[in-house]
C-alpha cells in the first residue's frame, strides 16, 4: 500500500489529497478505527482472524486486537447472528462476518425473526446495535452457492437496514456509520470491488446511512446502480460522453431505508431512467426504485418508460462467459443506457 | 438450630441452603403463575385476550426453581411457554396482564403479547415465538457478559423440541468452546407438540447431549423445586466462576395442550391425571409442612391471595388504554 503523508511546518501529518486505498483496506481501516475508539467494539465471525477473512479484509487486525475481540468461530452461522444479537442487546457493538453472503441463509432465522424484531416486539425497549458484513455477488467463477447478491431478502425486513458500498471512501464511511447506529445493519461488500482503489483520507468519519449520492452528473439519462454496478455504470458514461450522451449515475448507497429523493431529483432533470443491479431482477431492488419513481413527482417527467437492467433470473452458473451472461456488464449499460437516450424505447 | 426431630424434609431443604421465606417466595410465586395461566385461560374462553397462547400449568417448579438460583441483575431468555419465566424472573402481573391485553402500559406496550413477553429492565429478554430461537441469543448475552468481566450469567429456557433444532447444536457448542456464563435448562414437558420425546430423542435423556460439548449435563425432577434449585445453583455458581455452561434437563409435564388449538389426541386423560397427581404446588406445600417450617393453615390461603393478585391485574389492565395507532411505527427502529 503506497500512502503518502506529507509534512505540515508543525511536522503534524497531512493527509494526502491523494491517499489512495482499495476498499477491502478501507473497511479494515474502519474496523480498526472503530475498535480503537469504543471497547464495545468486537468483530466475530470464520476465519477472520490469523486467516485474516477469507478476503483478506481483517487481515492484521487479530495481531492488534487479540482474539478476545477478533472472535474466530466455528462454522456456525446461525449461533454467529445470534451470539451478535445477544451481545448487542446486553451492552456490546459486534461486527459480524458471514463469510459468503450466501450463507447467510443459514443465519436466517435470526437475523430476520430475532433481530430484526426484538427492539419492536418488546415495545422500544431493547436495541441491537449490531453489523453483519458480507461479501456478495458473483465474478469469481465460485458458481452457484457462493456468488449470490440477496440483499433484496434483508430490504423487506422492518427492523433491519440494509447498506451497500460501491467505493473504497464509501465503505469506509458507511461502515463506520452502520457500527454508529444503533440498529441491526445488514452491510453487504462486493467481492470484486475488494481490489478496486479510491480516495480514502486518514482518520475517523462517517457518511451517513440512508443518503443516496449523485457519483456523476449528466443530462440525459439517470442510471441508478448499486454496489459493482455504480463503476460499472461510470465506465459506461464515459464511453457514451464520447458519443455526447452524459450519464447521471446515482447510487443508493444505503438500500433501507431508502432516500428516494435524490433519485427524483435527478429523473425530474433527465427524464429518462435506467436501473442497474446485479441480483436477479424479479422483485429485486430495482423494483422498489422504479415504484418510488413512478408512485411520486418524478412521474410527470418521465419521457420514456424505466428500464431494469438485472441479473437474468438464473442461479450463477460456473462457465466464465455465462457467468458474465447471467449479470449486467458494462457494454450492456452502454446499449441499454444509449437506447434510452435515442428514445428507442 | 436445635431441632427435636430432624425429617427427611427438614433435611432436604437444609442442604439446599434456602431459607424459609425464600421457599415460602417459591411457593407464592408458584401460585402466582398457576392462577395467572388459569386466569389467561378462562379471559380466552370469554373472548377477551385474542390470538393464542401456551400455557406451563404443572411445570411451575421449574421456572421458578430456576429462577431462585439467579441474582436480579442476571439475565433470562425464556420460550413460546413463558409466562412462569417471566413472573418467577420478577415481573409485575399486572404489566403482564396488560400486555396480554394489548395494552400501551404493557411490557412491550402491547406490541408482543404472550409469545413474544419480555421484561428487558428485570432482566428477561423475552419469551420466544420460534422454537430454540433464544438459544443463540443467549450465548451472545453470555459472551457479552463474559467480556465485559462481570460475574453475572444468562439463563435459558427451552423445550425438548427445541433440543432437536439446528441451533441447540451450534449455541451449546459455541458457549462450550469459549466457557461462557451461560445455564441451557431444557424444560422436558414430554411432547413437542404432538412429538412424544421418546420418539424424538434415540436417547432416554437430554441431558446426555452436553457430554457431545465437554460440560456438565443432569437430569432432574422438574416438578421438584428443591431439585430444580439445586441443579441451577451448582450450574450457575460455575458459570459465575468462569466455569462455562452446563445443561440442565428439567423433566415435567403440561397439563394443558399444546396451545389453544390442541386436541390432544397424542395422550391419554390417565397419563394427564398420573402427572397431575405429581402437582409441583402440593409437593411444595408438602415438603414445607413436612420439615415444620409452616404449618398447612400458614399456606392454605396462598392460592386465593395468588388469584386475587390475578383478579386486581386483570381489573387494572382492562382499565388502560390501547395503543394509538398513530405510533404503529414506534420501535421499528432505534
Amino acid at each position: 500500500m503506497r500512502e503518502q503523508v506529507l509534512e505540515k511546518a508543525s511536522g503534524e501529518p497531512l493527509q494526502a489529497a491523494n491517499r489512495e486505498l482499495t476498499y477491502s483496506h478501507a473497511i479494515r481501516e474502519a474496523l480498526q478505527l472503530a475498535m480503537r475508539r469504543d471497547e464495545r467494539v468486537f468483530m466475530l465471525g470464520e476465519d477472520i482472524g490469523v486467516y485474516g477473512g477469507a478476503f483478506g479484509v481483517s487481515d492484521g487486525l487479530i495481531e492488534e486486537f487479540g482474539a478476545e475481540r477478533v472472535r474466530d468461530t466455528p462454522i456456525s452461522e446461525a449461533v454467529i447472528a445470534g451470539a451478535a444479537i445477544g451481545a448487542a442487546v446486553t451492552g456490546m457493538r459486534p461486527v459480524a462476518e458471514i463469510q459468503f453472503m450466501d450463507f447467510i441463509t443459514l443465519s436466517m432465522e435470526q437475523l430476520v425473526l430475532q433481530g430484526a424484531k426484538m427492539r419492536f416486539m418488546f415495545g422500544g425497549k431493547a436495541s441491537v446495535p449490531m453489523v453483519l458484513r458480507t461479501p456478495a455477488g458473483s465474478g469469481t467463477g465460485a458458481a452457484a452457492q457462493h456468488s449470490e447478491s440477496l440483499e433484496a431478502w434483508f430490504v423487506h425486513v422492518p427492523g433491519l437496514k440494509v447498506v451497500m458500498p460501491s467505493t473504497p471512501y464509501d465503505a469506509k464511511g458507511l461502515l463506520l456509520a452502520a457500527i454508529e447506529d444503533d440498529n441491526p445493519v445488514i452491510f453487504v461488500e462486493h467481492k470484486l470491488l475488494y481490489r478496486t482503489k479510491g480516495h480514502v483520507p486518514e482518520g475517523y468519519y462517517t457518511v451517513p446511512l440512508s443518503q443516496s449520492e449523485v457519483k456523476r452528473e449528466g443530462r440525459d439519462v439517470t442510471v441508478v446502480a448499486t454496489s459493482i454496478m455504480v463503476p460499472r455504470a461510470l465506465e459506461a458514461a464515459d464511453l457514451l460522453a464520447q458519443e455526447g450522451i452524459e450519464l447521471e449515475v446515482v447510487d443508493p448507497r444505503t438500500l433501507k431505508p431508502y432516500d428516494a429523493d435524490t433519485v427524483t431529483r435527478s429523473v425530474c432533470k433527465t427524464g429518462r431512467v435506467l436501473i442497474v443491479h446485479e441480483a436477479p431482477k424479479t422483485a429485486g431492488f430495482g423494483a422498489e426504485v422504479a415504484a418510488e419513481i413512478v408512485a411520486g413527482e418524478a412521474f410527470d417527467y418521465l419521457d420514456a418508460p424505466i428500464r431494469r437492467l438485472a441479473g437474468l433470473d438464473v442461479p450463477i452458473p460456473y462457465n466464465r462467459e455465462l457467468e458474465r451472461t447471467a449479470v449486467p456488464q458494462v457494454a450492456d449499460i452502454v446499449r441499454e443506457a444509449r437506447a434510452l437516450a435515442r428514445g428507442e424505447y | 438450630m436445635p431441632y427435636q426431630t430432624v425429617t427427611d424434609e427438614r433435611k432436604q431443604i437444609e442442604t439446599s441452603g434456602l431459607t424459609p421465606e425464600q421457599l415460602l417466595e417459591a411457593l407464592r410465586k408458584m401460585h402466582l403463575i398457576r392462577a395467572f395461566e388459569e386466569k389467561a385461560e378462562a379471559l380466552y374462553a370469554l373472548g377477551k385476550i385474542h390470538g393464542t397462547m401456551h400455557l406451563s400449568i404443572g411445570q411451575e417448579a421449574s421456572a421458578v426453581g430456576a429462577c431462585l438460583a439467579l441474582r436480579p441483575d442476571d439475565t433470562i431468555l425464556s420460550t413460546h411457554r413463558g409466562h412462569g419465566h417471566c413472573i418467577a424472573k420478577g415481573a409485575e402481573p399486572p404489566l403482564m396482564m396488560a400486555e396480554f391485553f394489548g395494552k400501551e402500559v404493557g411490557y412491550c406496550r402491547g406490541r408482543g403479547g404472550s409469545m413474544h413477553i419480555a421484561d428487558v429492565a428485570g432482566g428477561n429478554l423475552g419469551a420466544n415465538g420460534i422454537v430454540a430461537g433464544g438459544l443463540p441469543i443467549s450465548t451472545g448475552v453470555g459472551l457479552s457478559l463474559q467480556m465485559q468481566h462481570t460475574d453475572r450469567v444468562c439463563l435459558t429456557f427451552f423445550g425438548d423440541g427445541a433440543a432437536n433444532e439446528g441451533a441447540f447444536h451450534e449455541a451449546l457448542n459455541l458457549a462450550a468452546i469459549w466457557r461462557l456464563p451461560v445455564v441451557y435448562v431444557c424444560e422436558n414437558n414430554q411432547y413437542a407438540m404432538s412429538m412424544p420425546m421418546k420418539a424424538a430423542f434415540p436417547i432416554r435423556q437430554i441431558s446426555e447431549r452436553a457430554a457431545a460439548y465437554g460440560i456438565p449435563g443432569v437430569t432432574v425432577d422438574g416438578n421438584d423445586l428443591l431439585a430444580v434449585y439445586e441443579a441451577v445453583q451448582t450450574a450457575v455458581s460455575r458459570a459465575r466462576a468462569g466455569e462455562g455452561p452446563s445443561l440442565i434437563e428439567n423433566v415435567t409435564y403440561r397439563w394443558r395442550g399444546h396451545s389453544k388449538s390442541d386436541r390432544q389426541r397424542y395422550r391419554t386423560r390417565d397419563e394427564v391425571k398420573e402427572w397431575q397427581a405429581r402437582d409441583p404446588i402440593i409437593r411444595l406445600e408438602n415438603l414445607l409442612v413436612g420439615a415444620d417450617l409452616f404449618t398447612a393453615e400458614q399456606l392454605a390461603d396462598l392460592g386465593a391471595e395468588a388469584r386475587q393478585t390475578i383478579e386486581d391485574s386483570v381489573a387494572f389492565a382492562e382499565a388502560q388504554a390501547d395503543p394509538d395507532p398513530a405510533t404503529i411505527l414506534e420501535g421499528v427502529y432505534a
